[in-house]
């Protein structure tokens, strides 16, 4: 028998869509039923309750979370985040609901072994809920009160041999598309370096130690299946530099009909026999790609690698051999100037261990940033207030017509004084000789 | 309930501490076929909706069955998930970058019965535990924030206006019937947690009304400074006030300059703002991150409004579903959302879609709102 009635969230039971309303019920009864005999250390009804205050929210159609809320582990500035029902009384089962941020292995690949230990930690500890995962990536352990944070965290240390995530103005977990563990089009091992960086940076990612929050994200192609230069402050796009592997028979076989263009992704529909001079050359944004006599031809020097024509024909086409990346900067969500995507930085990079120009280049933005950046600025918006020919300097690097989408429109240029022939202190006397008053 | 150390001595918190470990290793979690052939893959195929194939340079073959989840899940279901990974794929799965699962075998065969067991399984109330799709050109799962289940800054529910958008777009989650893949996010406030500004489609909460101002209570929770400062358009001022003869330091919020974006009640407790009739959605199209034939691009807001409706936000579902199906008609085989919009002309898309033009779609935030307007004779009647 239900705690609460919830007839507003009854609702989302039906239809075909996963529902998470089922999902929490189902986890509530075996809660009440413990039929496994778990020793429960927040209260039993917590699921009730959550479902209880939602059903609340459902109705008075606002939030009924207090105000932000500090709570954590000794030692770490972040990777909990604390929150407090406003109707305690109503719903103590939900009175404290901390998430706990825990680091995910890069690219969500997992034993069974390791989740059902993760999640027995949690079953005895916490609500029993979870997302799978945030969207910064780290695996969401939802809902636990103040006294099991350390008890959790000294098992998950202990005995699950894995981290708290991070939060606040600090390194956020990193994340990385799945990279060359499944995908002919990774152009580095953007997992590899994911986790590298991730232990490389451990004690910027657990003390708070910038003007605001950080992020890295790793894709290792321009399909950008981690969204890194929407995402990330700091953004790792793998990239080749060379030509793209064409296998002419292969080439032959999509014409022909005998492969499906685009590994089949419209299979769901009839758009006619595969055309390859309207859907692969003419869409082709730099028109670099002709098909003559039989043959695809690509005048790579003028490529932008934007990945359709391999995306479209992957058994014909393949990325170059000579393989790296490019890093872009600054990507944020509106608040407070407007949302930016990451700007181009360094565009090609060779991406081997131990990584170090890939670090440098972080580790020069962040001396930069961490002296100049405002309190809660990211660093797209220093980027903004500073100009991006700082952040040229802060990284060593030479200013390049890649680096713009256009040059500038209006002529309110700066120089440098050391550019300019002859001193900027002048005699105004010297001046009038030439010229009366 | 009574209490159970881990072995945590809280009278000696630094002793035995482990910390700054990191997450495991991904080798170890590796399935077999994947490990052998890392970097080593020659090509992939789409063979079903939700079912992939890869191929590698060694000619060893991995079938991955991919499945929608609602991101917000119990053990318990992480529980049936591990059961089906343990009885199918050798004890390994992994989750998507859209927090959808995927379960991984090297044969045909198993794929056939792993994908059947997967078919078979639903909750009570009906809707599938593991839908199978989310492939190719379509839509996949929405990446979403926490809403009213966790966050104290929503302006909207997450769990619930995902579960009621992806019920109405279940076809397109299960099919390649779209002329691109159509990414839709979900962010409970413009903090835009998640993708929200570069989705096809995406879904903001947003408020329309100011601040509270909790006077009393204001100077001892809240650092005014940054109050001030969290402000875009300059709206928060510090002020004094005086209550029943009391002098109390607090701000005072120019109404006709905020365009209540909550930020200042993130710096400070005594500023909330959530209101029932004043909350609701706003609407965004036309966003891409990937780099394929046109570069990322920012979401656009095309509805200003729309209403909470709880439970199921039947406006909302039928604002995208209309949007959907005239894209889905009128776009170019890979043309993405933005990519269509752009290319018959916004005017068209308004007109097409039948979405009413206001006013509050016209940016007027600072110099680069400028460069939104139309500066040119070229349009369309």
């Amino acid at each position: 028998m239900a705690k609460h009635k919830t007839p507003l969230l009854d609702q989302l039971e039906s239809g075909p869509w996963p529902s998470f309303v089922s999902d929490l019920k189902l986890e509530a009864e075996v809660r009440a039923k413990n039929e496994k005999n778990v020793n429960y250390q927040i209260p039993v009804e917590v699921v009730e309750d959550l479902l209880g205050v939602l059903e609340l929210s459902f109705t008075d159609g606002e939030t009924h979370w207090k105000h932000g809320g500090i709570v954590g582990v000794f030692g770490y500035g972040g990777g909990v985040i604390g929150r407090y029902c406003d109707q305690p009384e109503a719903f103590p089962g939900v009175a404290h609901f901390h998430t706990v941020r825990v680091a995910q292995p890069t690219g969500k690949y997992y034993t069974t072994e390791f989740l059902r230990q993760i999640i027995d930690i949690w079953d005895m500890r916490g609500s029993g809920l979870t997302n799978m995962h945030g969207s910064t990536g780290d695996i969401v352990f939802l809902g636990t009160t103040t006294p099991q944070l350390e008890e959790i965290f000294y098992e998950l240390t202990h005995d699950a041999n894995v981290d708290l995530g991070g939060s606040g103005s600090n390194l956020r977990t990193p994340a990385a598309c799945l990279g060359q563990s499944r995908c002919e089009y990774a152009c580095y091992d953007a997992q590899g370096l994911c986790y590298d960086m991730t232990m490389e940076f451990q004690d910027e990612l657990h003390r708070p130690a910038f003007p605001y929050k950080f992020k890295f994200k790793f894709d290792a192609c321009p399909n950008s299946c981690v969204c890194a230069l929407a995402r990330s402050d700091f953004s790792v796009v793998g990239i080749w530099k060379d030509e793209i592997r064409i296998d002419q028979e292969a080439v032959a076989a999509y014409v022909g009909g005998e492969f499906a263009p685009n590994a089949g992704a419209h299979s769901g529909r009839d758009w006619g026999k595969f055309n390859i001079q309207t859907e692969v050359c003419d869409n082709c944004p730099s028109k670099c790609i002709t098909y003559a006599d039989n043959k695809l031809t690509i005048n790579d020097k003028e490529c932008v690698h934007c990945m359709h024509c391999i995306n479209t024909m992957p058994r014909a086409l393949m990325i170059g051999n000579d393989r790296g990346a490019s890093i872009l900067c600054g990507a944020k969500a509106p608040i407070l100037d407007g949302p930016q995507l990451s700007s181009l930085l360094v565009p090609f990079i060779k991406v081997e261990e131990p990584y170090t120009e890939v670090k440098d280049v972080v580790e020069n933005i962040w001396d930069w940033w961490m002296e100049e950046g405002k309190n809660r600025e990211r660093l797209g918006e220093t980027m903004r207030r500073m100009g991006f020919q700082k952040l040229l300097e802060v990284t060593n690097t030479k200013a390049d017509p890649r680096h713009v989408q256009e040059p500038r429109h209006n002529p309110y240029i700066f120089w440098k004084a050391d550019e300019v022939d002859g001193p900027w202190e002048r005699d105004v006397n010297e001046y009038r000789k030439r010229h009366q008053r | 309930m009574a209490f159970v150390s881990s072995g945590y001595n809280p009278d000696k918190p630094m002793e035995n501490r482990i910390s700054d470990i990191g997450p495991r290793d991904f080798n170890e979690f590796l399935p077999p076929v994947l490990k052998n052939n890392f970097g080593q893959w020659k090509y992939h195929d789409i063979l079903e909706p939700g079912v992939l194939l890869h191929v590698a340079e060694s000619g060893d073959e991995v079938y991955t069955v991919r499945c929608g989840t609602a991101r917000l899940m119990s053990i318990t279901l992480i529980r049936e998930m591990c059961d089906i990974a343990d009885a199918h794929c050798d004890g390994y799965l992994r989750f998507t970058t859209r927090n959808n699962v995927e379960f991984m075998v090297d044969s045909k065969d198993k794929c056939d019965a792993l994908k059947k067991d997967l078919q078979s399984r639903k909750f009570d109330g009906g809707s599938f535990k593991f839908p199978v799709g989310g492939t190719g050109a379509g839509v996949s799962n929405i990446v979403h924030t926490q809403g009213w289940v966790h966050c104290h800054t929503p302006a909207t529910d997450a769990s619930g206006t995902v579960k009621v958008i992806m019920d109405d777009l279940f076809e397109e989650f299960t099919n390649h019937n779209m002329p691109a893949p159509v990414r839709i996010a979900v962010a409970c406030c413009l903090n835009m947690c998640g993708a929200c500004h570069c989705s096809d489609i995406a879904v903001v909460g947003i408020h329309r009304k100011p601040p509270l101002i909790d006077h009393e209570y204001l100077d001892n929770v809240c650092e005014i400074p940054l109050a001030i400062a969290s402000c875009p358009t300059g709206a928060v001022r510090p002020s004094k006030v005086e209550i029943d003869g009391k002098q109390y330091k607090s701000v005072a919020i120019k109404e006709e300059r905020c365009m209540f974006c909550g930020n200042c009640y993130t710096m400070c407790p005594s500023l909330p703002l959530s209101d029932k009739e004043g909350d609701g959605i706003a609407l965004m199209v036309g966003g891409k991150v990937s780099n394929r034939i046109s570069m990322p691009k920012f979401s656009k807001v095309v509805v200003a409004f729309i209403p909470n409706e709880p439970p199921r936000w039947p406006t909302l579902v039928k604002t995208i579903r209309t949007i959907l199906d005239v894209y889905k008609a009128d776009a170019n085989k890979y043309e993405r959302l933005g990519d269509w919009a752009e290319r018959i002309g916004w005017e068209r898309f308004f007109e097409k879609t039948g979405i009413e033009f206001t006013p509050h779609l016209i940016d007027d935030f600072r110099d680069p709102a400028y460069y939104t307007w139309r500066q040119s004779t070229q349009f369309k009647f």
